[in-house]
């Protein structure tokens, strides 16, 4: 499968007042066409960061992209020039937000802002633009869409208005959807709605998807491949099923075990002893290994990468990687 | 919006009806009368003028009678020019004042929205310190200081422009400026605020997602929402573009309403006192009216209530 | 009484006070200031140079060794005038801002506190006074009623406590909603008690800020009416009497014009600066605009 986009190394950095916040510490991944890549993660772990360093949306100052690159087609979206990454963005690549409240502007119509991107990168005329706007609308289950149109977004709920991100994210029949967490602030049902809506989208289009989200259980259905962040690097990644059925890194281990709906029933909840590490220090070595039980001096010691074990399957565990250790349940149960 | 307009009027008449009434009794207190400080007028004469002024009516009956032709939009005559009316004389004086104010506020617009946008896109950088120190230097630079300083400079120095005067277009060069000059230094900061506001919010990182240009972020997504302050701000400019106008009206010798007002009280022209601030009173109401509708405008969140 | 409270407090001061002092500008206003009072109170006295004798023969001088910022066209110390007049212009500033802060404090903090109708009440008087042509009357009242200090006082503080009025009041509402006050008023302290004790103490920053703010636009206010020959009556003087002057005669003299514009825009400059510093340490919230 030929990759949509590559990312390798990449860097981003807050220079704060309290220190340099490694938010993102080198991390690379790649995503297929038409693929659904999860990216899976403790809040704070950087995940959100990632995506907006993909789109270069990080607020400079304090952030800065310090290395890696993204290569999408033929172009570095890391280091293009801004006219081309702005052709790309909101066209080629979309994105929808974390916080549907706050990232409506709330002093233009919501058609308006749906049939932007069309506006923008001139795909359409303004007349067939609003017809397009009122289709997408009635797409995501908007009722009385070309009414709609003309509402502010505070006149609209929660879930309606990520709807209408979603509407406005996939106008332009992007290659590649980043989707930040679009169901967490969102409540259980309307969750499930909107995931249904993406997927179906997708599959229309062929628009390959990165899925962010904290919610493992929301992964699981979702997701072809799946990679795990700690403490802004990638512990973890594989195919969905494999990462959550053998996972290889004792961090993805801890978090499966911590999750009810994956757990047999009457086996006891686990909880991850301690905290994550503070990213504000240079960490060297496994980031998670002051909460690892199998971790030893040399976790702490030396640099370690993510690397396959299996086919498509890589960990960033130094043990495993040596064959020192082996989570599968399989070898669990035989031991 | 029609029901909110009237509502709006209907409350302004306390208001106005308390301005008149705190004036005239201020004026009737205060020592002196209209035609005291004529030394050429005998005694008699000055009793006459005052009966045929009504001024030796009971206190009471003279501010009902006033009010009364208030009420019929007569301002009453003038009693230091007895043959004009204070009607004639503001619609005299104010083009002149309201002429100032325009050319004055469109300085202070123009001058102080680019400023402030310039300062909010690139917040602690050069292109933020200078307009911002600037607009700082506007602020502590008092009108009747920048006055004299760019008359000193500009008229008597460079000798490029009149000292004062109100004839050509070229007179008004300078009063605008100095008028406009301190206006647009607040509206600089006050944009410059509103702006870095907007800048930070998430929605504004939507706009960029979707591929808007910086042009088009600060056009479309940022100035409505930024501006906003601005605009509350507009109200009382407004008065006070008037107000400042009695320094400037006086430093530059324009016969605007200002002028004529501080000239009125001195003079104790008592109709001319009560007509022109019920004047300014009723001007100040209109004009926050017009922001207040601006602002539900601008604020889709906002209702006539 | 309440130890987390009075903590709070104390570290949220001390944090105040390490921002203030980081920001460079605000403590340069500070030292400004402060070296200004200074001077203005205790330098006629060592100056050895009177504000008000006159050296017709001497006339109007640039600067020189003799006066420093020269003489004024009755030949009287520029110098001498200007500390002089910065008594004057600083002491209207202070005082009217204690008026301004007096009323301002207590009729917002009575506002907010008792809520309700009374408080809609006296909010809706406070716009309707903010509707009003407020240096229209001011004008008026100096013109009437003469040139006296007192009134310029009161003309001047009863034109800014409206909007003291307004800040403390939102401060006390959203102060009467947290959790420590609403246990005050539990244990059934005193109304007095919980205002004095409690309100006005956590209130206190944006007051301060709100204060130092007012401070140059209440002198910049008695400069205005000096120039318009309605402020204090000679040979007293102020900054705003000394620009007047040099405005005057600014074509043969500019010094008589430059050095107080100078002197009044420095300390405009100073204060501007100091409160802003203030605002971004005591008030985070409110230091966007
Ligand atoms: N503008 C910023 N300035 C400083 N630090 C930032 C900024 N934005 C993010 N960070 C830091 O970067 C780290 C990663 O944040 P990020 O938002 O990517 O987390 P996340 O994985 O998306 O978490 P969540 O699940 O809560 O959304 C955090 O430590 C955060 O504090
Ligand atoms: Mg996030």
């Amino acid at each position: 499968m030929s990759a949509l986009l590559r990312v390798e190394n990449l860097r981003t950095y807050f220079h704060t007042r309290s220190g340099i916040v490694r938010a993102v510490d080198d991390i690379s991944f790649s995503v297929g066409e038409g693929e659904t890549l999860g990216i899976v993660g403790e809040s704070g772990s950087g995940k959100s960061v990632a995506c907006y360093s993909l789109l270069r949306l990080i607020p400079q100052p304090p952030g800065r992209i310090e290395s890696g690159e993204a290569r999408f087609g033929d172009c570095d979206l890391l280091h293009c020039r801004e006219e081309k990454l702005r052709a790309i963005r909101g066209n080629r690549i979309s994105m929808i937000f974390q916080d549907p409240m706050s990232s409506l502007n709330p002093y233009l119509r919501i058609g308006e802002q749906v049939i932007e991107p069309l506006l923008i990168h001139k795909l359409a005329s303004p007349n067939d633009a609003f017809d397009l706007g009122v289709a997408a609308l009635r797409e995501v289950g908007i009722q009385d869409a070309a009414k709609r149109m003309r509402s502010f977004p505070h006149e609209f709920s929660g879930g309606m208005r990520q709807r209408v991100m979603i509407a406005m994210a996939l106008i332009t029949k992007p290659e590649l959807l980043l989707a930040d967490e679009p169901t967490t602030a969102l409540d259980v049902t309307v969750q499930a709605q909107i995931l249904e809506l993406i997927r179906r989208l997708q599959q229309e289009h062929g628009t390959a998807v990165i899925f962010v989200t904290h919610d493992i259980g929301v992964v699981s259905g979702f997701c072809d491949r799946v990679l795990v962040m700690y403490a802004g690097r990638v512990l973890e990644s594989g195919p969905t099923a494999e990462l959550f059925y053998e996972p290889k890194h004792p961090y993805n281990q801890a978090l499966q075990r911590s999750i009810p709906a994956l757990h047999e029933r009457g086996a006891e909840l686990h909880t991850i002893p301690g905290a994550p590490p503070d990213v504000t220090q240079p960490i060297r070595g496994c980031p998670f290994a002051p909460r690892c039980e199998f971790a030893e001096e040399k976790c702490i010691t030396s640099e370690i990468a993510l690397k396959e074990v299996t086919t498509g399957h890589a960990t960033a565990c130094l043990r495993v990687q040596l064959g020192e250790i082996d989570l599968t349940p399989a070898a669990v149960a035989g031991e | 919006m029609l029901r909110f307009i009237a509502i709006r009027l209907a409350q302004a008449i306390p208001v106005l009806f308390v301005v008149a009434t705190l004036t005239f009794f201020m004026l009737k207190l205060a020592p002196g009368g209209p035609f005291s400080a004529e030394k050429s007028t005998t005694p008699e004469i000055q009793k006459q003028l005052e009966a045929h002024y009504g001024l030796n009516k009971p206190l009471f009956s003279q501010y009902l009678t006033y009010l009364g032709n208030v009420v019929k939009g007569d301002l009453g005559p003038s009693f230091k020019y007895p043959n004009r009316t204070v009607n004639e004389l503001i619609g005299q004086a104010f083009p002149v004042s309201a002429e100032l104010g325009f050319w004055s506020l469109l300085v202070a617009l123009s001058l102080g929205l680019s400023a402030g946008i310039v300062a909010s896109l690139r917040p602690n950088t050069l292109t933020d310190y200078i307009p911002s120190g600037l607009a700082m230097v506007g602020i502590c630079l008092p009108i009747f200081v920048l006055g004299p300083l760019l008359v000193l400079v500009f008229a008597l120095k460079l000798e490029w422009v009149r000292v004062s005067g109100w004839d050509d277009w070229i007179d008004r060069i300078l009063p605008a400026l100095t008028l406009g000059g301190f206006y647009a230094a607040y509206i600089a900061r006050l944009t410059r605020g509103g702006m870095l506001e907007i800048l930070s919010q998430d929605f504004i990182r939507t706009a960029r997602a979707k591929g808007a240009s910086p042009a088009r972020v600060v056009l479309r997504h940022s100035l409505r929402g930024g501006l906003i302050p601005v605009v509350s701000y507009l109200g009382p400019t407004v008065a006070g573009l008037l107000t400042g106008s009695f320094v400037v009206e006086t430093i530059f010798q324009i016969p605007g309403l200002g002028r004529y007002f501080v000239t009125a009280a001195f003079n104790r022209d008592y109709t001319m006192v009560v007509g022109t601030v019920l004047f300014y009173a009723g001007f100040i109401i209109v004009f926050n009216l017009l922001v207040d509708l601006v602002l539900v405008r601008m604020n889709p969140k906002l209702s006539y209530e | 009484m309440n130890p987390t409270d009075e903590s709070r407090r104390s570290s949220l001061w001390r944090d105040a006070w390490h921002r203030l002092a980081k920001n460079k500008l605000a403590v340069v206003g500070a030292i400004m200031l402060v070296l200004l009072t200074v001077a203005s109170v205790v330098g006629p006295s060592l100056l050895g140079q009177s504000y008000f004798a006159q050296d017709l023969q001497l006339g109007a001088m640039p600067p020189s060794a003799q006066h420093w910022l020269g003489s004024d066209t009755l030949g009287r110390d520029l110098f001498a005038r200007l500390l002089y007049g910065g008594r004057i212009s600083l002491a209207v500033g202070l005082c009217a801002t204690a008026v301004a802060l007096t009323i301002g404090v207590l009729y917002g903090t009575v506002s907010g506190f008792l809520g309700g109708k009374v408080d809609a009440v006296m909010m809706r008087i406070v716009d309707v006074i903010f509707a009003l042509p407020f240096t229209v009357f001011v004008i008026l009242l100096m013109v009437l009623f003469g040139r006296r200090f007192v009134l310029l006082f009161a003309a001047i503080g009863a034109v800014q406590w409206l909007t003291m009025a307004r800040i403390v009041r939102g401060q006390v509402l959203s102060l009467r909603r947290m959790e420590f006050i609403e246990a005050a008023e539990a244990l059934g302290l005193s109304k007095a008690r919980i205002i004095f004790r409690h309100m006005i103490p956590n209130a206190l920053g944006p007051i301060i800020v709100y204060a130092t703010l007012t401070v140059p636009s209440v002198m910049l206010l008695e400069a205005f009416l000096s120039f318009l020959g309605l402020g204090v009556q000679p040979p007293m003087s102020s900054w705003g009497v000394l620009i007047k002057e040099g405005a005057e005669t600014m074509e043969e003299f500019p010094w008589l014009l430059i050095y107080p514009g100078l002197a009044l825009a420095i300390t405009l400059f100073s204060l501007n600066f100091l409160g802003d510093g203030l605002r971004d340490a005591l008030d985070p919230q409110a230091a966007k605009d």
